[in-house]
């Protein structure tokens, strides 16, 4: 079985992988990180986002193999010890869920968003930019106030808020 | 936080929501057992077919494979089949038609996905591999797929007890004095329509893990579900598959359930027994093509309907017959969705003397058909507001106004198709809803799109529903296997700090937050001493679940009946410590008092003086602060409101953008509004979707068209307008809360809102769910062809 190579979260990791495996089912299966989720098998509902070198991929249309010498992402990299992320924060102060299951991906989009597209996020971007990013419970209506208040909030240097 | 900030009414940040933004919640297919093999089933790919011989041989030897096993296996351990649980009588007296529903299919496969065998391996890729290798030789036969097509002699009967696919043909009302209204009628309203058949998919697939300890013969079950209990009571007393006193099952955190979590599967219930057959922890996750084909669909009624007016708009008696599609095999609670979740809630907002509406369920070869957000009552919402809203334009009157002089304005009002509504205040509801919408201002915006060349609609909603499921004697009568109560242990702690124990589960709906503000403004602590405890029969003794809004009105009163013993008690106790009667204690913001002195002492002191057991007479009160509620509901609770919605159509496309959208809701009290928004949100998400977006399609032939997020059309961020919520009280009368419930009021009240506002825009009644831009297109075309060929 061929061994991947790949830093996750900051920490080194070399796996042996059977190459079917996606980027998904290493970070789920064999790395037990279990915050990044698989919602369906078409690439389209986003619960899968991480970021890879510095930018939001859909780690289900990934092989793992395909992840050699990378620097990954997760959810559970977000905050800095028991301090969120101003875009985690934003989620639980404007109610942007409630099952939880689209959360971990759609904070790791909303994340990448900001950093390309800035800042001061206007409704219908943020809700373009969520195109690839599906949601069964909220409507979108807070997920799209959440991510508009997580972008201000990350503008102001605060790189980390005090968990509730 | 002082308990004040956190009680009933306060938008209380929640609490659950820690370990969901930082990826720690624990989802079924998160956890892991020791020594865990993995479950892949090999499906059908024909929608009708007999079983001739399967070949399992070469599969069994294939690296990794720990068992292959089939129906013959199920059916030798003497496995019962899945059921449903809710007995519909025909019209003439007869029993419904409930074809078996085995787990595994026995010599007979009845839609596309049904199971055939399971291949349980050390891993996935080895248990898909061999079940590549499983030689099935099937003896394919027509099939049918449209309901209306179903009972056509021609059909292929799918079950052998259901000739004609009929499993039941149902009615309710009376006939007689509706066909007397048609008769006196001066105008007739008449629709036929398709509520279009919608599969669920929650965010989460399904997932189960079955777990079997040897030593002590006991059986554990992950599985995720919207009631764990309902799981353990049909898999023990039904199926067989492990007694329910050495049997657990846990639901953790679930991703969404919408009704689909609800229903016992057969995936869950092989996983558990293969997991005590092979003595190993056996998994099973959906992947969402697998989703799509089994979890259990919702809608897919056809129906033709009549609305009798008199001259003056006044309405006389409504006349519905609906084919209702409940698939290939009764699901759970199946058959109880298109008839006493559906015609019951014809009567909508209007006082309507008459209503008599007939129901024939039948059989296709498709997936089971079972509830869906709101089950049935956006069937019925449906067929009366798309009714009130052509009457209007067909009379020439304001749709507004139509309703107006239709409305119930006295309560409680008996309808004529069983529900007695407790209370409401429509006008006021409409009042709201036309003023937040800005109606005044649509003709100015109507003309000023116009200018742009788009087409710019209004439509109406004036909803109700019935929810709060139920008074136990009541479904009972009406054909329901099990009562509809809710259970709630509340544990007080020596230190003072609160356990709820409820049967409710929550999937999404934010119980450990709303419950803990209950619990915190009752007892005066705060609210971080207040734990919620659900989805484990370890834990839970028994509960009914989650579903049909009625974890507020229902979950919520058991634990205030339970706090109701636990200050009578506590009150005992404290009468001892201050050598006070106890009818002299009061207790209020935490604190017991007696009454006319300054003597007091806090919660906590006296929950540790409980458990001390020193100061009060322990053969009289017994030590300890602990006490049960089985509470069952007296009535439904009646949710209603107004949703308007302003649509802009671009006519070269048959794009609809929704402008905007207007909810008002009655949902009685609401424990917290943040939450409650949250949930017209997503209701009316979920509606905009099926209207616009969604549709699940067989052809013909039964096989499966749209079979993922490929060809099925979720809602996007980008389909929705951000949306504008407000409600009006009237507090519920049959629960001490006030409470109504509000988890499907959106669901129900959408689709019709928006169709009859595209309707509007393009001048024509002739579009169906889903209004796709090809649908309002030629919609549109037609119109203008009409138009022309009229000049």
């Amino acid at each position: 079985m061929p061994t991947v190579t790949l830093k996750v979260n900051g920490k080194k990791h070399s796996v042996d992988v059977d190459p079917r495996t996606l980027l998904v089912q290493l970070l789920r299966e064999q790395l037990r990180l279990t915050g990044t989720h698989v919602g369906c098998d078409t690439s389209q509902c986003g619960a899968c986002v991480v970021h890879v070198n510095g930018r939001a991929v859909k780690s289900c249309t990934m092989f793992a193999l395909s992840a050699e010498g990378a620097d990954v992402l997760t959810i559970e990299g977000l905050a800095n010890g028991s301090a969120l992320h101003p875009m985690q924060e934003a989620f639980r102060e404007h109610h942007g869920l409630q099952c939880g299951f689209c959360t971990p991906g759609m904070i790791m989009s909303a994340v990448d968003m900001v950093k390309r597209k800035g800042n001061d996020l206007d409704e219908d971007t943020i809700r373009h930019e969520l195109e690839g990013n599906l949601c069964r419970c909220t409507g979108y209506h807070n997920i799209v106030k959440a991510i508009a208040a997580g972008a201000k909030a990350m503008k102001s240097g605060a790189k980390t808020s005090k968990a509730a | 936080m002082t308990s004040a900030g956190t009680g009933i009414g306060a938008a209380v940040r929640r609490k659950e929501d820690q370990r969901f933004i930082t990826g720690q919640g624990h989802y079924t297919d998160d956890i892991h057992r020791e020594g865990e093999t993995r479950a892949y089933f090999l499906r059908s790919p024909h929608p009708h077919a007999t079983i001739l011989k399967i070949d399992k041989a070469k599969a069994e030897k294939m690296p990794g494979v720990v068992a292959v096993l089939t129906g013959a296996e199920l059916a030798a351990d003497k496995i019962g089949n899945l059921i449903c649980g809710w007995a519909i009588t025909s019209k003439d007296g007869s029993p419904m038609n409930m074809g078996p529903h085995p787990a595994l299919a026995q010599g007979k496969v009845r839609h596309v996905g049904d199971q055939v065998a399971v291949v349980i391996a050390e891993t996935l890729n080895q248990a898909k591999d061999a079940a590549a290798e499983i030689a099935v030789d099937y003896g394919v036969l027509t099939a049918v797929a449209d309901p209306a097509k179903a009972q056509d002699p021609k059909a292929p009967q799918i079950h052998d007890n259901a000739p004609k696919n009929t499993i039941y043909q149902w009615a309710l009302g009376d006939a007689a004095a509706t066909d007397a209204a048609f008769r006196n009628a001066k105008h007739v309203v008449k629709l036929k329509l398709v509520n279009n058949r919608l599969i669920p998919n929650a965010i989460e697939p399904r997932a189960a893990i079955g777990d079997y300890d040897a030593g002590s013969d006991f059986s554990t079950l992950w599985v995720t579900s919207q009631n764990p209990h309902v799981h353990r009571l049909v898999m023990a007393a039904f199926m067989g598959l492990a007694p329910e006193n050495k049997f657990r099952v846990i639901a953790p955190d679930v991703g969404g359930g919408f009704g689909s979590k609800i229903f016992i599967y057969a995936e869950e219930s092989v996983c558990l027994w293969a997991a005590k057959k092979l003595k190993r922890p056996v998994k099973w996750t959906a992947e969402r093509s697998e989703s799509f084909q089994t979890d259990a669909h919702g809608r897919d009624h056809v129906t033709s309907a009549e609305l009798a007016l008199d001259a003056g708009g006044k309405i006389l008696g409504l006349r519905v017959k609906t084919i209702a599609n409940l698939g290939a095999y009764m699901s759970t609670f199946s058959s109880s969705v298109p008839t006493y979740l559906y015609a019951t809630l014809l009567s909508g907002q209007y006082d309507i003397p008459a209503i008599y509406c007939e129901v024939d369920a039948v059989y296709t070869n498709t997936a089971p058909v079972d509830a869906v957000r709101g089950a049935g009552r956006p069937e019925a919402c449906y067929v009366i507001e798309r009714l009130m809203e052509i009457a209007a334009r067909e009379l020439r009157t304001d749709p507004a106004e139509l309703r107006r002089k239709n409305f119930i304005r006295k309560f409680p009002h008996q309808t004529p198709v069983i529900m007695a509504y407790d209370t409401g205040d429509y006008d006021a509801s409409l009042k709201k809803a036309l003023e937040i919408a800005d109606v005044k201002g649509f003709g100015q915006r109507k003309q000023e799109a116009s200018r742009r060349g788009k087409l710019r609609g209004l439509g109406y909603s004036t909803y109700i529903e019935a929810c709060g499921l139920a008074p136990s004697a009541a479904v009972g009568s009406l054909g329901a296997g099990v009562g509809l109560w809710e259970s709630a242990e509340v544990r007080v702690n020596p230190t003072g700090s609160v356990e709820i124990l409820t049967g409710s589960h929550s999937h999404g709906q934010g119980h450990e937050t709303t419950f803990a503000q209950l619990v915190s403004e009752r007892l005066g602590i705060p609210i971080e001493q207040v734990s919620i405890v659900h989805g484990d029969t370890d834990k839970v003794q028994f509960g009914m679940g989650t579903y049909g809004s009625r974890s507020g009105s229902v979950g919520m009163t058991a634990i205030v009946k339970a706090l109701d013993k636990i200050e009578a008690k506590a009150k005992k106790i404290a009468g001892h410590l201050f050598e006070a009667s106890p009818g002299d204690i009061e207790f209020k913001n935490g604190k017991f008092t007696v009454a006319g002195t300054d003597k007091s002492l806090a919660f906590g002191e006296v929950a540790l003086a409980a458990y001390v057991g020193h100061k009060f007479p322990t053969h009289e009160i017994e030590p300890g602060l602990k006490e049960t509620s089985f509470y069952d509901p007296t009535n439904f609770t009646f949710p209603s409101g107004c949703h308007i919605c302003e649509v802009e159509i671009d006519p070269e496309t048959g794009k609809t953008k929704i402008a905007r959208w207007t909810a008002v809701d009655d949902f009685g009290v609401l424990v917290n509004p943040m939450i409650v928004e949250g949930q017209v949100h997503g209701g009316v998400a979920h509606g905009i979707g099926q209207a616009l977006l969604e549709n699940c399609v067989y052809d013909e032939d039964g096989q499966l068209l749209t079979g993922s997020y490929m060809d099925y059309t979720m809602p996007r961020a980008d389909d929705l307008p951000s949306f504008k919520v407000g409600t009006t009280v009237t507090k519920c009368p049959s629960n001490p809360l006030g409470v109504k419930g509000c988890g499907e009021a959106g669901a129900i009240a959408a689709p019709v809102a928006l169709i009859n506002a595209i309707t509007d825009a393009v001048g024509s009644e002739d579009v169906a769910m889903p209004a796709t831009a090809q649908t309002v297109w030629q919609a549109i075309q037609k119109t203008h062809r009409q138009r022309k060929a009229a000049e």
